[in-house]
């Protein structure tokens, strides 16, 4: 149906004189019905890509969805999308869905080396439930080789029930999101700085701020909507400046009243500059860092989260691996506290001169920038995302960027905002706050720590001892272990690291091949990871179940399972679920452990874990009774199969990790009715502001402001110097390589490639090159080239022109395309802290093809 | 869709006249025929002549037909009409919604072209003019819409020239901001990249020749502010410093209006909707 503008002003015209006349027109009275005249059901939903948490609509008819639109009450985006949202109703429809599990065949029977045939849900399970046993019992690999990577588009239930799954199920800790290649930096520099994760502003800084300053973020393509929102309170209010840092012009650049391009790694300088310009020009808050900030020297010599074997690992003296001793060699994390003046000691080598030639960045440029921060009439909001975080020294920089707000005092109000980007929809809500990372458990909880142990196994109705203190493998270190024999069972699912993790050639492919390990990818496409595994299971996606994400300003958004999987698909919540029916527990625990819990002898991983009377304490009725306000007797598939509202169950006992610690989410009927809540959620209401009194409930009458996170209420400011990167430019590989995203693909592509439309618009990755780099090298744009790095090498066309626009000595290249995989050729350097990759600095060169 | 990019009526007459341009060779029928086609043949809006093509007339007059400019076309972008095709017979053209123009640098088609009538003058394919974009459909724009999709602005071989973002205040939300693409026909070289690169079924920015394209302006009037920066200044004596009767605590800025002379915390943020943000006028300039 398709109503002309004319129509609609007719339709409701006589609408409104059939009201005044008191009769019912049937035309219009269809409309008010949750179907609407055409027969589409619309609903409540959430977008399926970034952090952002656009709310939209999603229609349904005949069991599709057939089309969407902007919600107009999502208070994020009021009814916009970017032009990937607006292809959201093609996501699920890709040709090339997943329809049945397929396993690596030859004979009939498993074959590492053999060709994918489809197999029974039955027996993939049959088979994982081997492996994962066989692993366990394996002296070289044992529980932490029964190993698990999710992602931050997990909903909230399914990242809940694996991180139970692993921790306590199978009592392994290495279950790691690809959150980790994303904002693990972020995560530490929070928890290191503040004690609790998760920014304290809200996006309605954006109205507020006077000066807005982007560090490695390029915002213009990748929040689109919030880059729409800066770009309003820029056009609107005539004294907001905006500063964009970047190693590259980019399409941020467009809007920014200062670029300031600087050599990669030199943030770390710039930042400590603006520090000593704060303290040097007297702008220091010295009431606001007397009351609520504490000093702290970190120790330096970290290495970059490369193999122990590496030789700038071996003369690192703090990067925490085993020594010629076998004891760690320090620990990256360590501080000892400083006074203030050692701080502005410590910060006073960088200089306007000594900064300006590490960055090469103009001095007026850095001394305006430094000025933005010092004035104590400028309310700053500082945006940041994959610059910083992937960053071999990505905490210390998150630690460096708070070091400068926290001196003048510019944080926890309105406009003041030192404010982490995510890039996916529930980075926050479920890799952060569920915490489905190797060392945390939910609520900013840790592995290491006795006492939220202790608290996770009560709260699980588990004997003390279940959950292991030692940390698990993280991503990159999961990769390391897969080739080196200790994982024997690998589970992904909601990602494609064999497309979006560091140094593919070196090792990821060979440790996911490695005859030692079985590897199974859960997906809803055959992506590049997924044609690599051993066994592949078709998965639900987006509205094909019921969902929850938390977005960046700690808003969780709900959504109800809108349509059926297609063919066998199933959500990964079911896949947990139904698989830990396969063990019984004295199968992977230890006798000592079962004989504290004599009770569940006998008993499954699902008996202990999801039948425990908490997650299965809400009858199948209430999916029906929670959303009778949208539409009449809903369910959803995992409700149906296993006969309770198991979602509900999922979320209220997760829930209760979180409340009287700041970290309150609301209740589950309630995220059902409303457009997000953020959190913490106390007496119902939302919080804005954390750790300002007036806003967050948290902080008492007269406290004025509190970072309740640390137990003295007192946020870190760090003494950390600038250090070069782990691999730099030379006489073989000559150029930068830095890796990203564009606009029109989200991360590896595996949805938004097959969107024709979307396709089409961004068919092939290129390099973007400076046209003197690409002249030098008898290149012309468009032509054929060869991009190389001691790992490895990618053929694809120049561009010399558009959207990036780069220095000369840099390359970039997006990392969407799954036929030119950029990270054949990344270095899997992390920060040694956050164990995140450092995607955008390794040395590469480029030759004509 | 094909319909809309195949030209395909009216291909008759064209077809005769074709026919027999092509038995005589290059024109040898004499003026007859010859002037019957040069003014019977509109090419249709669709189909693009490739860089430095002469103008219509004059190109179908050189061109000779001998598809060397196709042959070279690295991308294999340009083809030579069919006799069932309303477009003469063996000429090239592409068509952008199916694949545009990739720009190279060194225009190997121009240099193919053994008569001219791909002009050897153009040595800059930045001042190639095969057609102009224009936003056709303001009603379908995703970005006249609100969303942010501006793909034709990033696809773009000449970003930031050919085509800007205009950037204007979304009333509607009060919080986001309209960013209307606007082809800048100086900087346009008629590619059809962003045509190709539209994401909405039917493309909302298309390349028409330029003749159908461009408007243009009359010479009885300038505008006043390009005039200006292009002078560098104003065209006439500057304006002399004016003062003015205040009451205390208040000053009169001329361009600024009325406000008090003790300067204060910044201005808050306008009502959503009240377009109290820069004037119009200010808007394209870089802010």
């Amino acid at each position: 149906m398709k109503l002309t503008r004319r129509e609609f002003i007719k339709t409701n015209a006589i609408a409104a004189a059939a009201t005044t006349a008191g009769m019912s027109i049937p035309g219009v009275a269809l409309a008010a019905a949750p179907e609407g005249q055409d027969g589409v059901r619309w609903d409540k939903g959430v977008c399926r890509y970034c952090g952002t948490g656009c709310g939209v609509l999603v229609g349904v008819k005949d069991g599709r969805v057939v089309a969407t639109q902007g919600d107009p009450d999502a208070p994020v985006n009021k009814g916009l999308n970017c032009v990937k949202g607006y292809f959201l109703s093609k996501i699920q429809y890709g040709k090339d869905r997943l329809m049945r599990p397929l396993l690596r065949m030859k004979d009939g029977k498993f074959d590492k080396n053999g060709e994918f045939a489809p197999i029974s849900w039955d027996a993939a399970f049959d088979i994982m439930a081997q492996k994962v046993k066989a692993t366990i019992k394996n002296p070289d690999q044992g529980p932490f080789g029964v190993s698990m990577f999710g992602s931050g588009q997990w909903t909230v239930w399914e990242g809940y029930a694996a991180n139970k799954l692993m921790k306590a199920g199978f009592r392994s800790n290495s279950i790691d999101p690809n959150a980790r290649h994303c904002m693990a930096s972020a995560v530490f520099g929070f928890i290191r700085t503040f004690g609790a994760d998760e920014p304290m502003g809200v996006y309605d800084d954006i109205e507020h701020a006077d000066a807005f300053v982007l560090w490695g973020a390029n915002m213009a393509e990748m929040h689109p909507i919030l880059w729409s929102r800066v770009t309003n309170r820029r056009l609107t209010a005539t004294h907001v400046k905006v500063n964009v840092l970047s190693t590259f012009t980019h399409r941020s650049c467009e809007l920014a009243d200062a670029e300031l391009i600087f050599n990669p790694q030199s943030d770390l300088a710039i930042l400590n500059y603006i520090c000593n310009y704060i303290i040097q020009s007297g702008k220091v808050n010295k009431d606001f860092v007397a009351k609520h900030v504490n000093f702290h020297k970190g120790v330096t010599d970290i290495g970059y989260g490369l193999r122990p074997n590496h030789p700038l690992e071996q003369v690192a003296g703090n990067n925490g691996y085993p020594g010629a001793d076998g004891k760690p060699k320090g620990n990256p994390m360590n501080s000892s506290p400083i006074t203030f003046d050692e701080f502005a000691r410590f910060v006073s080598e960088y200089t306007l001169d000594k900064t300006h030639e590490i960055s090469g960045v103009p001095k007026d440029k850095l001394e305006a920038l430094a000025k933005t921060y010092a004035d104590p009439k400028t309310k700053v909001t500082s945006f940041w995302t994959m610059g910083f975080n992937q960053h071999t020294r990505g905490t210390w920089v998150n630690n460096m960027i708070y070091n400068v707000h926290l001196l003048v005092g510019k944080i926890s109000e309105p406009g003041n905002s030192p404010f982490s980007l995510t890039g996916q929809p529930s980075a926050c809500g479920t890799a952060r706050e569920v915490g489905t990372f190797a060392h945390r458990l939910p609520a900013d909880m840790l592995v290491a720590n006795p006492q939220h142990r202790e608290f996770a196994e009560k709260t699980w109705k588990l004997p003390a001892g279940t959950i292991s203190e030692r940390i698990g493998y993280h991503a990159v270190l999961q990769s390391r272990m897969l080739k080196d024999g200790k994982i024997g069972f690998y589970w992904t699912s909601t990602t494609n690291n064999m497309q979006a993790g560091p140094n593919v050639n070196g090792e990821i492919y060979p440790g996911w091949r490695n005859p030692k390990a079985f590897v199974v990818v859960s997906d809803v496409y055959p992506t590049v990871s997924a044609l690599s595994a051993d066994l592949i299971l078709p998965c639900a996606m987006w509205m094909e179940k019921e969902g929850a994400f938390g977005n960046a300003e700690r808003r969780g958004q709900f959504w109800r399972q809108q349509v059926k999987a297609p063919g066998e698909g199933k959500s990964d919540l079911w896949q947990y679920m139904e698989f830990s029916k396969r063990f019984k527990v004295e199968e992977v625990w230890p006798a000592d452990l079962l004989a504290k819990a004599p009770e569940y002898k006998g008993k499954t991983l699902y008996d202990v874990l999801d039948a425990n009377g908490q997650c299965d304490m809400y009858p199948k009725s209430e999916c029906a009774r929670v959303n009778a306000h949208a539409w009449a007797n809903y369910t959803n598939d995992e409700s149906d199969a296993f006969g309770y509202y198991v979602q509900k169950g999922l979320f209220e006992e997760y829930r209760r990790f979180g409340l009287g610690k700041g970290k309150d989410l609301g209740e589950f009927d309630t995220y059902h009715k409303v457009r997000g809540l953020r959190w913490p959620v106390v007496n119902g209401k939302e919080t804005l502001w954390r750790y300002r009194e007036g806003y967050d409930p948290y902080i008492k009458a007269g406290e004025t402001l509190k970072f309740y996170g640390k137990p003295d209420g007192k946020a870190v400011i760090f003494a950390l110097p600038y250090q070069p990167a782990a691999e730099m430019p030379d006489k073989d590989y000559d150029l930068w390589l830095c890796t990203g995203r564009v606009l029109e693909h989200w991360h590896s592509g595996s949805m938004t490639r097959r969107v024709p439309e979307l396709y089409k618009s961004f068919p092939d990755a290129v390099v973007w090159m400076h046209p003197k780099d690409a002249e030098k090298r008898g290149i012309k744009r468009n032509d054929v080239v060869k991009v190389s790095t001691r790992r490895g090498e990618i053929e694809l066309r120049v561009d010399t022109k558009g959207r990036n626009k780069m220095p000369e000595g840099m390359v970039f290249i997006p990392f969407f395309d799954e036929h030119r995989l950029v990270n054949k050729l990344t270095l899997d350097a992390t920060c040694p802290i956050s164990k995140e990759t450092d995607f955008k600095k390794c040395a590469a060169k480029v030759v004509k093809a | 869709m094909d319909n809309e990019n195949k030209p395909s009526a009216a291909a008759r007459r064209q077809f005769l006249a074709d026919t027999a341009r092509m038995a005589c060779g290059v024109g040898l029928l004499g003026l007859g025929v010859g002037l019957y086609a040069r003014h019977a043949r509109a090419l249709p809006p669709a189909a693009i002549r490739p860089p430095g093509a002469l103008p219509e007339t004059e190109f179908s007059a050189a061109c000779i037909r001998c598809g060397l400019c196709v042959r070279d076309c690295p991308f294999d972008i340009l083809h030579l009409a069919k006799p069932e095709e309303p477009i003469s017979t063996g000429t090239p053209y592409f068509v952008a919604r199916q694949v545009p123009c990739e720009m190279c640098e060194d225009i190997p088609c121009v240099k193919a072209c053994p008569t001219g009538a791909l002009d050897h003058f153009l040595k800059d394919i930045n001042k190639s003019k095969m057609g102009l974009a224009v936003l056709v459909d303001h009603e379908t724009c995703l970005n006249f819409l609100g969303l942010r999709c501006d793909i034709c602005y990033r696809v773009c071989p000449v970003i930031d020239k050919a085509i800007t973002l205009d950037r204007q205040v979304n009333a509607r939300t009060g919080r986001h901001t309209h960013f209307i693409p606007v082809v800048h026909s100086d900087h346009c070289t008629g590619c059809g990249k962003c045509e190709k690169a539209c994401p909405t079924e039917v493309a909302s920015i298309k390349v028409f020749p330029l003749y159908m394209a461009k408007g243009q302006l009359s010479s009885h009037y300038r505008l006043g502010w390009v005039e200006k920066e292009k002078a560098g200044g104003s065209l006439v004596a500057p304006d002399v410093e004016h003062r003015y009767n205040l009451p205390e605590g208040m000053k009169y800025e001329s361009g600024k209006g009325l406000s008090p002379s003790v300067p204060s915390a910044p201005a808050p943020a306008s009502p959503p909707g009240s377009g109290s943000g820069l004037p119009r006028a200010l808007q394209g300039s870089k802010l």
